[in-house]
């Protein structure tokens, strides 16, 4: 017991020797500014297979002006600021580098009003995304981007990383529903960009700061546009004896003029997986299956959902069953859904890439990845957003085997370059954060890169905002090799 | 190593070279939008932009196309393929619709406009070709540059050229007339209009989809008001064809504002519900930036093009 006691205050001494620290503990309330090891630590990962970073203080605002203090007191002291909402990004863009103090905002998690004659919500940066969804839904409207990872991910983090999810294929991703921001720029200034209106005058700011990983300031509170749930949906599984007959039909529905509300793709080894996790009734034997919505009014759905059915069997379809009911309709999702939990109850490790390549290309691009994993000699499952040409190689490994974190990166370098020599991107919805930095001269010039970074530098001139994000060394605004120099151990 | 957005096209290369590095220069489209946010100063040097479709996809939906072809010309090409783009045919391009950034009157229908740049190539005040942005239909790769040239009026570089995403043209599309609908509870009731349009007492819907649904949505109107098809030799063509004429000047307010509008303040006016866009006799006074805003702002324009020599006298914060 005594021992506890002491332990506790070791980690949370009284002042610090640190007065930046003691600062922020004046300014805040003491539940607010966390110190100990323990919690830095732990704030020093996101969900990637990153190295942690270093982690200063870890702040847990609960207002508007507790964001501006922190960041204020942060100039003042000449340290970096890190936005984090959730922390299951996977680019690494929430991993605090410098000994940053952390803004957590996810005590900030209200919503603050919803306003139907607007179509829109406004709501506080931590409020999480399936939270959101269902305080709408009994009003008719939900939040369209569902990224899989909704029941923990939080409206800024979508915002900061322009999240994706399934149904962003006809509805857009996070940009098309955010049309208002607050946030506290790297001055400590508070700015409303973007608007309710159509048009808002000026440059586009809002459009700027929504996908900068958090390197433009911490948003505060957002204006998000609320869809209309749809009267009608049918959802289809259609099975295939090859990956690439299950790709084939995604480019051709797409040729068809046919905009569902969403495509998944998942291959043999991660449909068994997800069968044997939620028992979602996925067929065992198919080397792929599509799970494709479409949804609207009833006229229209019928039509398109029959249209998939054929385009399907033109491409070999094995089998074409239509979801019954909301329940099996409701089950074939969560087995989406789970996907990487299902993952997780069967390898100690992976790692999920995220590139995208033009639809027509799906096929080839997944043939070469098949054969990139077996030259590095690990396991791949595919399970991605086919509709938008969204690729997920997942790349299933244990880390605690010799060389074997090389090798994954080795392939996951080939799968991008891949990607890119396909006409593709680096990067569909996860972002650039730490992952793709050293990629990102591959896909941009040195002009394009520089532009990119007075794009940053006019937002934050003192590139004192989550520094050592995005763009590369060489081209940053930031001294990467000094941020990283800091040994995790190390605590100032 | 793999191939970087970098182009090759001389088109664009030549283009680069003829803004070049000095002196103050505007592109010129097609001058339909010339004066919006201020005039080009005296002795602003003008250029065009380079024409021509590069590369178009029906089957990814979307179209690489240079700055200088018109939208007209776009949308016809589109048009064959049975597909179309949130971009507005007022008779000029497509670097001048981007640049401007206004939206159709139909965008309940067909997207926002800054939604639907999916990669751009400008040439900045240096003379040099910056992409940004990438080919497929979903992309996070670094800062979005795009997104800040949609309605810039070319003031931190000059659109060479876009990929835009395309849609499909509905099957179906019909209009709709009544002159004693409210159109705020019609907006309510129909599940996703192409527009609804109110000039303070006649009400217009555009409705578009399949056949059957659009007849069903029809049938949902029967109660709000006596709405009556509209032949579409009656919606009329060039800008923003409707069946009501427009007044000349646009504003941009909320949706909620629009239901408490007054024709005094606006003269005749056409509001569209739903969106907040509206066309009014008189125009819409200038909103000013907040400082905070017009900081960042100011900022920008000194970072992309620190001697004011792109579009000097243009400001989109007057817009
Ligand atoms: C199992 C799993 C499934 C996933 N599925 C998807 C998917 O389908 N689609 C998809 O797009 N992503 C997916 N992701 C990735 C991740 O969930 C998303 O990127 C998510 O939006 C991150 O939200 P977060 O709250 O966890 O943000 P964090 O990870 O905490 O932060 C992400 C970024 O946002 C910045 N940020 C956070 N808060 C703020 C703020 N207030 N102001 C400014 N910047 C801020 C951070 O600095 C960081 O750069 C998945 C992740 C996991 C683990």
């Amino acid at each position: 017991m005594l021992e506890k006691l002491r332990n506790l205050r070791r980690s949370e001494p009284q002042t610090t020797g640190d007065p930046f620290v003691d600062a922020l503990r004046a300014a805040l309330g003491p539940d607010q500014v966390r110190y100990d090891g323990a919690h830095r630590s732990l704030l020093s990962h996101d969900a990637s297979v990153f190295d942690g970073g270093n982690s200063g203080p870890v702040c847990y605002p609960t207002s508007t002006a507790d964001v501006q203090t922190i960041v204020r007191l942060a100039n003042d002291h000449g340290r970096n600021v890190v936005p984090r909402g959730a922390g299951t990004g996977l680019a690494g863009g929430a991993i605090p580098l410098g000994l940053p103090v952390v803004v957590a905002v996810t005590r900030m998690d209200r919503i603050l009003e919803v306003d139907p004659v607007n179509r829109v919500a406004w709501v506080e940066p931590g409020v999480v995304n399936l939270d959101l969804t269902r305080h709408l839904t009994p009003m008719g409207f939900h939040f369209a981007p569902d990224p899989s990872s909704q029941q923990v991910c939080t409206i800024a983090g979508n915002v900061a990383n322009n999240s994706g999810g399934p149904h962003c294929l006809a509805y857009g991703v996070t940009n098309a529903h955010v049309v208002a921001l607050e946030v506290v720029l790297p001055s400590g200034d508070v700015a409303m960009l973007g608007g309710l209106e159509p048009e808002p005058q000026g440059l586009d700011l809002r459009g700027a700061f929504v996908g900068s990983e958090g390197t433009l300031g911490v948003i505060t509170k957002v204006a998000v546009r609320i869809t209309r749930n749809r009267p009608a949906v049918r959802t289809l599984l259609l099975s295939f004896g090859s990956v690439r007959d299950a790709a084939n039909t995604v480019s051709d529905v797409i040729a068809a003029g046919i905009v569902p509300a969403a495509m998944e793709v998942m291959d043999q080894p991660i449909t068994r997986a997800v069968e044997n996790y939620v028992g979602a009734g996925y067929p065992l034997d198919a080397a792929a299956v599509l799970l494709a919505e479409v949804d609207g009014l009833a006229a229209g759905v019928d039509i398109d959902a029959d249209r998939i059915g054929e385009i399907g069997r033109a491409n070999n379809a094995t089998d074409v069953r239509l979801a019954g009911s909301e329940t099996e309709r409701a089950l074939l999702w969560k087995g989406r859904k789970t996907a990487f939990g299902a993952i997780a109850q069967i390898a100690p490790d992976y790692y999920l890439h995220d590139t995208v390549v033009p639809r027509s290309a799906l096929a080839d691009v997944l043939t070469e990845i098949y054969a990139i994993a077996d030259r590095h000699d690990v396991l791949v499952m595919n399970v991605f957003h086919a509709g938008d040409g969204n690729l997920h190689p997942l790349l299933i490994f244990d880390g605690r085997e010799e060389g074997m974190m090389e090798r994954v990166h080795a392939a996951g370098a080939e799968i991008i370059t891949a990607s890119l020599d396909a006409g593709g991107v680096l990067s569909g919805e996860h972002g650039i954060g730490v992952e793709k930095q050293q990629f990102m001269e591959r896909m941009f010039t040195d002009d394009d890169l520089d532009h990119q970074n007075r794009l940053r530098q006019a937002f934050d001139p003192g590139c004192r905002t989550n520094p050592g994000k995005v763009i590369p060394s060489g081209h940053s605004c930031a001294d990467i090799q000094a941020l990283r120099s800091i040994p995790r151990e190390v605590w100032v | 190593m793999t191939a970087t957005l970098a182009t090759s096209d001389p088109v664009l290369l030549d283009f680069a070279e003829e803004v070049g590095d000095t002196g103050p220069v505007a592109v010129e489209g097609g001058r339909t939008r010339w004066s919006l946010g201020g005039s080009p100063a005296e002795g602003t040097r003008l250029v065009r932009a380079p024409t021509g479709l590069v590369d178009y996809a029906p089957d990814e939906m979307t179209v690489t196309v240079r700055a200088g072809t018109t939208v007209a010309e776009l949308h016809a090409a589109l048009a064959e393929k049975g597909q179309r783009t949130a971009l507005t045919d007022r008779g000029g391009t497509v670097g001048g619709a981007l640049a401007v950034g206004e939206n159709d009157l139909r965008a309940l229908g067909r997207g926002l406009v800054r939604n639907s740049l999916l990669q751009i190539r400008y040439v900045s005040a240096e003379g040099r070709i910056i992409s940004s942005g990438g080919p497929t239909v979903k992309n996070v790769s670094g800062f979005d540059l795009p997104r800040l040239m949609v309605g810039s009026l070319g003031t931190l570089g000059l659109l060479a050229e876009a990929i835009i995403r395309t849609n499909p043209i509905p099957p179906v599309s019909q209009w709709l007339a009544a002159g004693d609908a409210d159109p705020f509870a019609a907006y309510d009731r129909l599940l996703a209009p192409s527009a609804v349009l109110w000039d303070g007492a006649s009400t217009w819907i555009q409705l578009e989809g399949h056949g059957q649904d659009v007849a069903d949505q029809q049938r949902l109107l029967d109660d709000i008001g006596h709405f009556t098809e509209v032949p579409a030799s009656e919606v009329g063509e060039g800008p923003d064809p409707c069946p009501v004429a427009l007044p000349d000047h646009r504003w941009s307010l909320a949706p909620g504002e629009l239901a408490s509008l007054e024709r005094g303040e606006l003269g005749r006016f056409v509001a569209v519900i739903g969106l907040g866009l509206v066309f009014a006799d008189r125009p819409q006074p200038v909103r000013p930036l907040s400082p905070e805003v017009a900081e960042v702002s100011g900022r920008l324009k000194q970072n992309f093009d620190p001697t004011g020599r792109l579009n000097p006298g243009r400001d989109p914060g007057r817009k």
